[in-house]
C-alpha cells in the first residue's frame, strides 16, 4: 500500500482538500447551503497561501459559472461549487459550459429545490441538469466525494471528452458529517492530475479563436452532435483513469458498483449515501437467507447502460430509489432510465420505483427493509403498483 | 429553378461539412472568415445596375452594409453576390437611379446582365428618369 495520510473529513472538508490538492488555476463561486462548507475550507488554504489559485468572489451562481466559463475558454484549469437554488439560478451557463467543451468541475453538495423552501437532501437539483450534457458522478461517502473530485479532474479535461463534470454528494447526509478519508499525498495528486493542455485557449493571442459566435441551422445541429460523439469517449476514459488510479490510491472506481448482486433475486438501485444504508439491510437480509443485493450507479451522465444491464438481468425484481420526483407520474429520474435500458432485454425482472428522501426526510432501515419485503411480492406477482412513495405520510 | 436557387439554407448545405470536419463547439479558429460565409443565401430582391448611366459617384458603395458593391479604378464594378443579402439600399440612395432591385425568382431568366448584374444595353428606371 502506498504511503497515505488518513484525517477525520466532512464531505465538504473531502471536497475542499481534494481542490487543494489539484490547485485549480480559478475558483469561482458563491455561497449556498450546504455547500458554503466546501468553499470555507478551500478559501482557507487559499489565506494561508497553500495554493495559487485565483478566488472570484462573485455575485450569484449565474456569474460563478460564467466566470468559470470565461476563465476556463482562456486556457485556466478551473472549479466551483455549488447546490439546490443556487446550481438552478446557474443552469444557463451550466448549459454553455458543456456546450462549449470547457472541462470545468464542480462540486454538487445535493440539496432539495424550493419550493417551499427547504436546505436539506434531495437530488432534484442535480436532475435539473442532467440533460445538460456535463458528466455527473455521484459519491457514496466522503472517501468517495475525495476520489471522484480528483478523478474527475482528468476525466474533463481527457483530449477525447473536454466536457465538464459534477462531482455530487448529499447534502449535510454527506456534507456535514464526518468519516475517516485517506488522502494521497499532496505529491501524487499533482503527479496524477499534471498539467492542463487547453486546446484553444483565447490567451494564445498567436492562435486567436472566437469562442460563442452565432450557430445556426446549418451548424448547431452538427456541434450537438459533436457533443454526443464526446460522451461516447467517457466510459473507455474513465475505465483507464480508475486503473491508474488504483494504482496510486489502492481504491478502485467503477461506473456501477455491484454490490452481492451476482447471484440477488432481488435488487435495490440507487444513487449517493442511501447505497451505504442499502449494503447495511443487504447484509442484514444476506444472513437471513434472503437473496438481496444492491447496484450503486456512480456515473449518471453519461448513462451506462451495457453495465447496468449486465448487473440488472438476471435478478427477479428491482426497486429503483429515486431522491426527487420528475413529475411524469412515471417514476423518478433514476428509474425511467434504467427501465428505458432494460426494455431491450427480454425475460425482463420486473421494477417498480420509489420516490423517498425529498427535503432530507430519512430514508430508515425500515423503510429499505420493507422495500425489500415488497420486492418479493413483486416478484411473485403480474399486478402491481409501480410509482411509489417511501416514506412519506400516508404513502 | 435549381435546386440551390429554392432557398438559401438549401445552397449552404451543398459544401456544408460534418460533424468530423469542424472545430468543436462552434469555434472560429482561423481570423478574416466572415467572406466565406456566403450571406447572398438570404437574398430575396437581387440588385442590378445599368453601367451606362452610372455616374461612379460611389454613394452605393459608401452606404452597403455587406461591402459588397465591387469598386476599380475608382469605378463601381456590380455587385458582389455571394454576400448582397439584397437590402435594397443601394437601390434607394443613387442619385442617378440607375439601381433597380427585382425579385430573384424574376431575376432567373434576365439576358444582357453579367455575372456582377451590369448591364449596359437593357434600359433601368429610364421612364422615371425622363
Amino acid at each position: 500500500m502506498k504511503k497515505m495520510k488518513t484525517k477525520a473529513l466532512t464531505g465538504a472538508d473531502a471536497a475542499g482538500t481534494a481542490m487543494k490538492q489539484i490547485d485549480p488555476d480559478v475558483v469561482a463561486a458563491y455561497p449556498i447551503t450546504p455547500q458554503t462548507p466546501v468553499m470555507h475550507k478551500f478559501a482557507k488554504f487559499i489565506a494561508d497561501g497553500e495554493v495559487h489559485t485565483e478566488l472570484i468572489k462573485v455575485e450569484s451562481e449565474h456569474s460563478a459559472m460564467s466566470a468559470s466559463v470565461g476563465a476556463a475558454s482562456a486556457g485556466a484549469r478551473v472549479m466551483t461549487a455549488t447546490a439546490a437554488n443556487g446550481l438552478a439560478l446557474m443552469v444557463e451557463i451550466v448549459y454553455i459550459a458543456a456546450s462549449l467543451r470547457l472541462p470545468i468541475v464542480m462540486n454538487v453538495v445535493n440539496r432539495a429545490l424550493s419550493a417551499p423552501i427547504n436546505i436539506h437532501c434531495d437530488h432534484s437539483d442535480s436532475m435539473l441538469c442532467r440533460d445538460s450534457g456535463w458528466i455527473q458522478l455521484y459519491s457514496e461517502n466522503q472517501q468517495e466525494v475525495y476520489d471522484n473530485t480528483l478523478l474527475a479532474v482528468r476525466l474533463a479535461e481527457n483530449s477525447k471528452v473536454k466536457l465538464p463534470v459534477m462531482v455530487c454528494q448529499d447534502g449535510f447526509i454527506t456534507s456535514h458529517e464526518v468519516m475517516r478519508v485517506d488522502l494521497l499525498e499532496d505529491k501524487k495528486v499533482k503527479d496524477f492530475i499534471g498539467k492542463h493542455k487547453p486546446d484553444y485557449p483565447l490567451l494564445d493571442t498567436d492562435n486567436p479563436v472566437t469562442y460563442g459566435p452565432l450557430d445556426l441551422f446549418d451548424y448547431y445541429f452538427e456541434h450537438k452532435r459533436q457533443q454526443s460523439e464526446a460522451l461516447t469517449h467517457v466510459f473507455e476514459t474513465f475505465n483507464n483513469l480508475s486503473k491508474e488510479y488504483e494504482k496510486i490510491s489502492g481504491r478502485k472506481l467503477n461506473l456501477i458498483e455491484p454490490y452481492k448482486l451476482k447471484d440477488a433475486e432481488l435488487a435495490i438501485i440507487c444513487l449517493n449515501s442511501s447505497a451505504g444504508s442499502v449494503k447495511f439491510v443487504v447484509d442484514q437480509l444476506r444472513e437471513w437467507g434472503v437473496k438481496a443485493g444492491l447496484l450503486k450507479i456512480r456515473m449518471f451522465r453519461p448513462f451506462p447502460k451495457k453495465l447496468v444491464v449486465d448487473a440488472l438481468k438476471h435478478v427477479k425484481a428491482f426497486a429503483v430509489l429515486d431522491r426527487s420526483e420528475s413529475f411524469s407520474l412515471q417514476g423518478g429520474p433514476l428509474f425511467t432510465e434504467i427501465r428505458s435500458t432494460m426494455y431491450e432485454i427480454e425475460n425482463k425482472p420486473k421494477s417498480v420505483n420509489y420516490i423517498y428522501g425529498l427535503g432530507g426526510r430519512e430514508l430508515k432501515l425500515d423503510h429499505i427493509r420493507q422495500v425489500f419485503e415488497d420486492l418479493g411480492k413483486v416478484a411473485e406477482s403480474n399486478k402491481f403498483k409501480i410509482v411509489r412513495f417511501l416514506g412519506v405520510r400516508n404513502g | 429553378m435549381s435546386k440551390d436557387k429554392v432557398c438559401g439554407f438549401l445552397a449552404a448545405s451543398e459544401d456544408a461539412k460534418s460533424w468530423k470536419e469542424i472545430p468543436p463547439a462552434g469555434l472560429i479558429v482561423d481570423a478574416g472568415n466572415s467572406k466565406e460565409y456566403k450571406t447572398g443565401t438570404w437574398r430575396t430582391f437581387r440588385p442590378l445596375v445599368d453601367k451606362k448611366r452610372c455616374i461612379n459617384c460611389l454613394i452605393c458603395w459608401i452606404m452597403c452594409p455587406d461591402s459588397s458593391i465591387y469598386v476599380e479604378d475608382e469605378k463601381m464594378q456590380g455587385f458582389d453576390y455571394d454576400h448582397c443579402k439584397g437590402c435594397k439600399i443601394c437601390e434607394q440612395v443613387c442619385p442617378v437611379k440607375c439601381i433597380k432591385t427585382v425579385k430573384e425568382s424574376e431575376a432567373e431568366n434576365l439576358e444582357g446582365f453579367d455575372d456582377k448584374g451590369r448591364t449596359t444595353t437593357v434600359k433601368i428606371n429610364e421612364k422615371n428618369e425622363n
